[in-house]
């Protein structure tokens, strides 16, 4: 199948790097998770339920949603973190990408490791902009918050047209499919990665890729 | 349209449906109640919890949802639509946004009604989760309070988008195809905020108007209860007697905010504040040396009866803070505003010189009740003459003059001196009248009679609230969104605890006495000891 690819774009100061991109990507894990399955016998399963919960932003005037998962936050946060440091060290013009990928693993044979097979990609490219007035500050706020908005409404958008989603998984098949590892929440596989990059869109340092998530390590 | 679809098929559907729009309402209606929502996830299923979303179900909101739906659910035509609009503490209005649920004739056969729709009608509310908090009229909701409100509506039929002024702007959340139909989710919103009174009123009335003005009770605390009515009417009866009422309206307010509460109110008389300063002084040079101050116990919250601290009086006094309304001491509690120490020290002394035997120095006659009732009276340090002071609003605490609770005593029986000036409307259960009584104070033996003749001060605790005048009181800084409750109703909730048992005055009179008697020896058995406590501290550093 073809993957799905979508790309967003956000000019935004230092410090709100990091609240910017969890917003973006809390966004799209919220669509793209559900509650715990419970499988019952002959292929039934019931699916737990999933909390959500409003988080302001402390240097944008922005609200968004998340899924109630604090191992999830945790995990969110921490590459974001990784993320915006690279981001201050890099010392170029202060462009980067984080990219959020949904996978599902295919089983091969031995000795081949299994695939990942990524059906849908969210990229977000970030540009660093610095400030020198507070006010100039101020009206950033804002204006970063009423772009957020439209990201938000981009996303929602890309989500309400229903294409591929992974077929629901048998219990086998559920970890290849499903991040069955977080305790109150399921989302599809995913990996969080990222890079810098200069105007051209190569990557200057060494690129940096970090997987966050592998479950069911060989 | 519907031959495809099997019975149980249909009944599904139309349950989820009808589950949909209810918690479509839920969600916008809780996006505009202004604080942020939180929900708990849940591993293992409830079977409550529709689309596998914890979304909570509001009564209220479900009632009016179900009752707009009336039993039918969104069709071709007929819309669900929410409408959220602003209204101000003037009055205007203004329609700030209209969500829609719509059904259309686009029908998809194919796909599965228990698992299919059922998901994605999941997500379609995941996306109105997102979708809410990213409109305009989100952040207003969230700033909402005393300048202006924001209510909801829910009616169903045709959209009705006129209010929304021009150059709306509408937002799609969604759409799930069904059998029967396609759902569409979406949002109009006002673009153009700036006020146009003059034609708000011009709006057609809705097909089903029910305006709820769901929000209005909820910035303000609504726990306590105000009785500013009764109060001030009872100031405003006594015309020119009690001019002070209104005064003490301010007191309540003030003092609330700044000090920590008082238990209950009294009536005080105002003869007792009369007392000339020099006597005080004299009064204070007595029995000061090694006596401790029968309120110190209220004072530092400790429940000791044995008051074993010295005090210093003279500065001591102003040392007090009015603002400790503590349990009283045996006899009594934190004297006036520190402006006012005279009085205060005074009727210490009025205590322990009526306690201890008497020296005939208590010639002070009086203020004694006074200390009885501890002052909220920080607000009498704007106050220029001690009679204002009397005019505060006065604890009634174990007191030379109460041994009852204040609506069960006739004024006369009390041994208070002109008792028959007390004011009648003592009564009112909420009311707390200042008297201002004529008269001179000349009330020692009175005074000493009722002091060693008053029984329980357990009695007043008993009756804080009937006395207590509770004025609404909002301290600032002090929004909290985790707590249900704000720094106001917390305080308030927690302002009365129950007194301690050492400190209630059945302890009473005679034993004071005692205690100060035994004071001397067992200062010196301290001072025997002092090696020990030395080595002790000495431990912990």
């Amino acid at each position: 199948m073809n993957c799905r690819s979508e790309v967003l774009e956000v000019s935004v100061e230092g410090r709100q790097v990091e609240e910017a991109m969890l917003a973006v990507l809390h966004t799209v894990l919220l669509h793209r998770s559900t509650g715990k399955f419970h499988y019952k016998k002959e292929g039934t399963y019931s699916i737990g339920t999933v909390g959500t919960q409003d988080v302001d932003c402390d240097f944008i005037d922005f609200t968004y949603v998340r899924v109630s998962s604090e191992e999830l936050d945790r995990a969110l946060r921490k590459v974001v973190g990784e993320f915006k440091d690279a981001l201050r060290n890099s010392g170029g013009d202060g462009l980067g990408q984080m990219s959020l990928e949904f996978y599902q693993k295919k089983k091969s044979r031995w000795p081949f490791s299994d695939e990942c097979i990524p059906w849908e990609v969210w990229t977000v490219k970030v540009h660093v902009v610095a400030l020198a007035t507070e006010q100039e500050r101020q009206i950033c706020r804002e204006k970063v918050g009423e772009k957020l908005c439209e990201k938000i409404i981009n996303i929602v958008e890309v989500m309400s047209r229903h294409e591929y989603l992974p077929k629901m998984p048998t219990q086998s098949e559920v970890d290849n499919v499903f991040d069955t590892g977080l305790r109150d929440v399921q989302p599809y596989l995913y990996k969080i990665s990222f890079q810098i990059t200069d105007a051209l869109g190569t990557s200057v340092t060494t690129t940096m890729r970090r997987l966050i998530k592998d479950t069911l390590a060989l | 349209m519907e031959t495809d679809l099997n019975s149980q098929d249909r009944k599904d559907l139309d349950k989820f449906i009808k589950f949909f729009a209810l918690k479509t309402v839920q969600v916008i209606v809780q996006a505009r109640l202004g604080e942020k929502i939180c929900t708990r996830s849940s591993s293992s299923p409830t079977g409550s919890d529709w689309f596998n979303l914890a979304i909570k179900d509001i009564p209220e909101v479900t009632h009016e949802a179900k009752k707009a739906l009336a039993g039918q659910l969104p069709a071709v035509g007929r819309s669900m639509c929410v409408e959220i609009s602003l209204k101000t503490s003037e009055g205007d209005s203004m329609e700030l946004e209209i969500w829609c649920l719509e059904m259309n004739e686009k029908c998809d056969k194919e796909i599965k009604v228990s698992y299919t729709v059922y998901n994605r009608l999941s997500l379609l509310l995941k996306s109105l989760l997102a979708i809410t908090r990213v409109t305009p009229a989100y952040r207003l909701s969230r700033k909402q309070g005393h300048e202006y409100v924001i209510l909801y509506r829910i009616y169903f039929g045709e959209v009705q988008l006129n209010g929304l002024g021009e150059g709306f702007q509408t937002v799609r959340v969604g759409t799930v195809g069904t059998p029967v139909g396609t759902i569409t989710l979406s949002c109009a919103y006002r673009i153009n905020l700036a006020f146009m009174s003059t034609r708000q009123f011009e709006r057609t009335p809705p097909i089903m108007g029910i305006i709820i003005d769901h929000f209005v009770d909820r910035p303000f605390p609504s726990s306590s209860p105000m009785h500013p009515c009764n109060y001030r009417t009872a100031g405003e009866d006594a015309g020119v007697t009690y001019p002070s009422v209104e005064d003490s309206q301010e007191v309540c307010t003030t003092s609330f905010s700044t000090s920590p509460p008082s238990q209950c109110v009294f009536t005080v008389t105002k003869a007792h504040f009369q007392t000339p300063t020099p006597v005080v002084t004299d009064t204070l040079r007595v029995p000061m040396a090694g006596l401790a101050f029968s309120h110190q116990p209220a004072v530092l919250g400790v429940g000791s009866a044995d008051l074993a601290y010295p005090v210093v009086f003279a500065t001591g006094l102003n040392a007090t803070h009015p603002h400790q309304l503590m349990v009283p001491g045996k006899e009594g509690g934190v004297p006036p505003a520190p402006n006012q120490p005279v009085h205060g020290a005074q009727a210490d002394q009025e205590r322990l010189a009526t306690c201890a035997p008497p020296d005939g120095a208590h010639c002070a006659a009086t203020p004694s009740s006074s200390e009885d009732t501890e002052t909220v009276s920080n607000s009498s340090e704007g106050r220029a003459s001690p009679h204002d002071v009397l005019e505060t609003i006065f604890v009634r605490k174990v007191g030379a003059f109460v041994n009852k609770p204040i609506n069960q005593v006739t004024l006369t029986s009390l041994d208070i001196p002109f008792a028959m000036f007390a004011p009648k409307n003592l009564e009112l259960e909420d009311a707390d009248p200042m008297v201002n009584p004529p008269g001179s104070p000349e009330t020692e033996s009175p005074l000493q009679g009722s002091l060693h003749s008053d029984g329980s001060s357990g009695g007043s605790s008993g009756n804080t609230h009937d006395d207590f005048v509770m004025i609404d009181f909002k301290p600032a800084f002090s929004k909290d969104d985790i707590l249900p409750m704000d720094l106001g109703t917390f305080y308030r909730e927690f302002q009365n605890p129950p007194q301690l048992s050492s400190l209630s005055i059945d302890i009473g009179a005679q034993s004071m006495a005692e205690d100060l008697d035994s004071l001397p020896e067992k200062l010196a058995v301290h001072e025997k000891n002092v090696r020990e406590f030395d080595a002790f501290v000495e431990t912990l550093q």
